[in-house]
C-alpha cells in the first residue's frame, strides 16, 4: 500500500472508494453474525440451551410448544455425511479421469457438464427430485413414500459432485509432471502411478474438495426441502426428515413469537456449522500453503 | 487511521439501519405513486373485476375512471383523491390472501389510502378489534359466545377445504370422524375405509399455514396429526399426491385440478355451492371483526365496503376462497 502511495487528490479519493468497497463484505459477515447472534440467542435462552440443541421434540405451534432441534441437527449431519459419502468416490475418480485419463476434447466435454450441473439452480434439482426420486425411491424400496433421508442424499450427492469434481481436479492437474515421470520410470504401471503417486500429491487438495462438498450439503435448502418430506422426524435412512435449513425456511413465513425467535436460533446452529467448515476448509488450504 | 474511523461508522450506520429493519412484522403493501404504474394497474384491475371490465374497457388509462367505479360499488361515494390515511388490519393468518387481493386493487382505487395487515392470528385480530388497535379485526373462525359482547362479524368469504386423494385410489367417501381417525394414525391402511390394501400416506401443511389450521380444527386433530410430508405450499400436496398412488393430503378448494380426486365428505362433493349452502363440512368463515356501534374512519368503511361488494367477488376466487352471496 505504502509503495503506491497516492498524492494528487483525485488519486486518494478512489483509493477511499476502493477501501469501502474492500471494507463493505466484511461489514455484510460482521452483521449478519451480530444480526443472527442478537436475534438467535434469546430464544435459545428462554427454551434453555440443553432443551434447544438436545431436545427431541418439535412442535412450534402446539398448545404446549415444544423446540428441541436434535433432529434438525442429526438430519443435517447424517444427509451431508451421506451425500458426501457417495458423492466423493464417483467425484474424484471423475477428477482422476479428467485429469489424467481422458483425451483433451472428451475432457473438454465432460468439463463443460460438470460447469453446467454446478450452475443448474437448487429449486430444479429439487423439482426433478420430487418428480423422479421420490417415486422412484417408493417403488424400488416398496414404501408407502418416497420422501425421506435417502431421496435428499441422492438429490445432495448429485448437487455435490461438481464442487468435489473440480477442485480435485485442480489439484491433480497440479502435481508436477515429474513425480508422476519418476514413478513411471521406477516401473510402475499408470494406473499404480495415478493411485499411489498423483493422488497422495494431490491429498490437501482433494480434502479441501471434501469440505467444500460438506459445506454446500449442509447449507442447502430448497432442493432437499422438496424431498425430505419435512416431518420433525429423528432421522432414519426411510423417514421423512427436516434439515437445519428447511426447519427455518418451511416455518419462517407464518411464524410469530417465540417460534420465530427460534427459527433464529436454528439460523445460528446452522451459521456455526458453515463456520466451523470454513475455518477447516482456511486451515486445509494453509496446510497445503505452508507445504 | 483516518480511513479506518470512517470505514467503522459507515459500517456502523449500515447495521442500525439493518436492525431497523428487521424487527417489525407487519406487512404493508403500498400502490405506486408514479402515474404510468397507476394506470397500468388500473387496467389489470378492470380487466379481473367483471363488472367493471365492460364500462371501463376503453377508458381505464386514467385514474379517476377507476375511482368512478369504486365510487358506485362502495356506500361511502367520496372521491378517491379526497380518500386518504390508513386502514389498519390485524389477525388471521389463513386471510393473508384474501386480504393481499383486495388491499392491492383497493388502494389501486384509492391511491391515496395504505392498508396495512399484521398476521398475528384469529384471536389477537379479535382482540384488536375490541380495543381499536386495529380498524377491521380479521378472523378465520366464528365468533365464540363469549367474545360477542359488542362485537359484529361480517363474513366476507367461505374457505372451503377439499380432501385430495390419487386418481387410482378406489376410495370415493370419507366421513369428518374418518379423516380425523386417519391423520391421528389410527386408521393406517386404505382397505379399512372400503379402499385396496395399501398404508395411507398423510400428507399435510407446516406448522403456522392457514389450510392446515383450519383443516386442524374443523377435523379436532389439533397437535395430533401422524403426517408423512408436511409441505410449504398447496401446489407441491397437489403434486405429491398426484404421484403417490396411497397419499391423501388437504388444499384449498379453488386450487384442485384434475391430477388429483377430490373426495366426497359424507357424502357431499366440495363445490362453490355445497361450500356456499353448508352442506359440505371443512369450510369455515373468513370473517371481519368490527366494534357494534361504533363508526369507522371514512377510509375504512370504504374498504370494509369493499370487500362485500361484488367487484370484490372475483378477487376472493383468485384468492382462493369462495365468496358469500350477495
Amino acid at each position: 500500500m505504502n509503495v503506491k502511495k497516492a498524492k494528487n487528490p483525485a488519486e486518494k479519493a478512489m483509493s477511499l472508494i476502493f477501501f469501502i468497497c474492500g471494507m463493505l463484505s466484511v461489514a455484510f459477515v460482521l452483521f449478519i453474525t451480530l444480526f443472527l447472534v442478537v436475534s438467535g440467542v434469546p430464544a435459545i435462552g428462554t427454551i434453555g440451551i440443553f432443551k434447544f440443541l438436545f431436545g427431541t421434540v418439535w412442535a412450534s405451534t402446539a398448545a404446549d410448544p415444544k423446540f428441541g432441534i436434535l433432529p434438525f441437527i442429526l438430519t443435517s449431519v447424517y444427509g451431508t455425511f451421506g451425500a458426501v459419502l457417495l458423492a466423493v468416490p464417483v467425484g474424484l475418480l471423475c477428477a482422476i479421469y479428467l485429469s489424467k485419463f481422458a483425451g483433451s476434447r472428451l475432457a473438454e466435454l465432460i468439463r463443460s457438464a460438470v460447469e453446467l450441473l454446478a450452475g443448474i439452480p437448487s429449486v430444479v434439482y429439487g423439482l426433478v427430485g420430487m418428480i423422479l426420486i421420490v417415486p422412484a425411491v417408493r417403488t424400488i424400496f416398496h414404501l408407502p413414500d418416497g420422501a425421506n433421508l435417502f431421496s435428499a442424499i441422492i438429490v445432495l450427492s448429485v448437487m455435490v459432485l461438481p464442487n468435489v469434481i473440480s477442485v480435485s481436479e485442480t489439484s491433480l492437474l497440479a502435481v508436477p509432471r515429474e513425480y508422476e515421470e519418476a514413478s513411471l520410470a521406477l516401473g510402475a504401471t499408470y494406473t499404480e502411478t495415478v493411485f499411489k503417486v498423483s493422488v497422495p500429491a494431490a491429498k490437501s487438495g482433494i480434502a479441501s474438495a471434501v469440505v467444500l462438498g460438506v459445506g454446500r450439503a449442509i447449507g442447502e435448502a430448497m432442493a432437499v426441502m422438496m424431498v425430505s418430506g419435512n416431518v420433525a422426524n429423528m432421522p432414519g435412512l426411510f423417514k421423512s426428515v427436516r434439515f437445519l435449513t428447511t426447519a427455518v425456511a418451511s416455518e419462517m413465513s407464518y411464524s410469530s413469537g417465540l417460534q420465530r425467535q427460534a427459527l433464529f436460533s436454528i439460523a445460528l446452529v446452522l451459521f456455526i456449522f458453515i463456520m466451523i467448515i470454513t475455518l477447516l476448509l482456511n486451515f486445509v488450504f494453509k496446510k497445503e500453503k505452508n507445504k | 487511521m483516518k480511513k479506518s474511523v470512517l470505514a467503522v461508522l459507515f459500517a456502523g450506520m449500515l447495521g442500525a439501519t439493518m436492525m431497523a429493519g428487521c424487527g417489525s412484522s407487519s406487512s404493508t403493501t403500498e400502490s405506486s405513486n408514479s402515474a404510468s404504474d397507476t394506470a397500468a394497474s388500473a387496467t389489470e384491475a378492470a380487466a379481473s373485476t367483471e363488472a367493471a371490465s365492460s364500462e371501463e374497457a376503453s377508458s381505464a388509462d386514467t385514474a379517476s375512471s377507476t375511482a368512478d367505479s369504486a365510487s358506485s360499488a362502495s356506500a361511502d361515494a367520496t372521491a378517491s383523491s379526497d380518500l386518504s390515511g390508513t386502514v389498519s388490519t390485524d389477525g388471521s393468518t389463513s386471510m393473508e390472501k384474501v386480504i393481499g387481493y383486495l388491499s392491492e386493487a383497493f388502494q389501486e382505487k384509492y391511491p391515496n389510502v395504505k392498508v396495512t395487515y399484521n398476521p398475528t392470528g384469529s384471536s389477537s385480530g379479535i382482540t384488536a378489534a375490541k380495543e381499536g388497535s386495529a380498524d377491521l379485526g380479521l378472523a378465520s373462525r366464528d365468533l365464540k359466545d363469549d367474545e360477542k359482547d359488542g362485537l359484529v362479524q361480517t363474513t366476507i368469504a367461505i374457505d372451503g377445504i377439499a380432501m385430495i386423494v390419487n386418481p387410482q385410489n378406489s376410495v370415493a367417501d370419507l366421513s369428518i370422524d374418518q379423516i380425523a381417525q386417519i391423520y391421528k394414525g389410527e386408521i393406517t391402511n386404505w382397505k379399512d375405509v372400503g379402499g385396496s390394501d395399501g398404508e395411507i400416506v398423510c400428507i399435510g401443511r407446516e406448522a403456522g399455514s392457514g389450510t392446515r389450521d383450519g383443516f386442524e380444527t374443523i377435523t379436532d386433530t389439533k397437535d395430533a396429526c401422524k403426517l408423512s410430508q408436511e409441505l410449504t405450499s398447496t401446489g407441491d400436496v397437489i403434486q405429491t399426491v398426484a404421484n403417490n398412488p396411497n397419499a391423501i393430503g388437504y388444499a384449498s378448494l379453488a386450487a384442485i385440478n384434475d391430477t388429483v380426486k377430490a373426495l366426497t365428505v359424507e357424502g357431499v362433493a366440495p363445490s362453490e355451492e355445497t361450500v356456499l349452502d353448508g352442506t359440505y363440512k371443512i369450510q369455515r368463515n373468513f370473517n371481519v371483526i368490527t366494534k357494534e356501534g361504533a363508526e369507522l374512519s371514512p377510509q375504512a368503511q370504504a374498504f370494509f365496503d369493499y370487500m362485500q361488494s361484488k367487484d370484490a367477488d372475483e378477487l376472493i376466487k383468485k384468492a382462493g376462497a369462495v365468496p358469500v352471496a350477495k
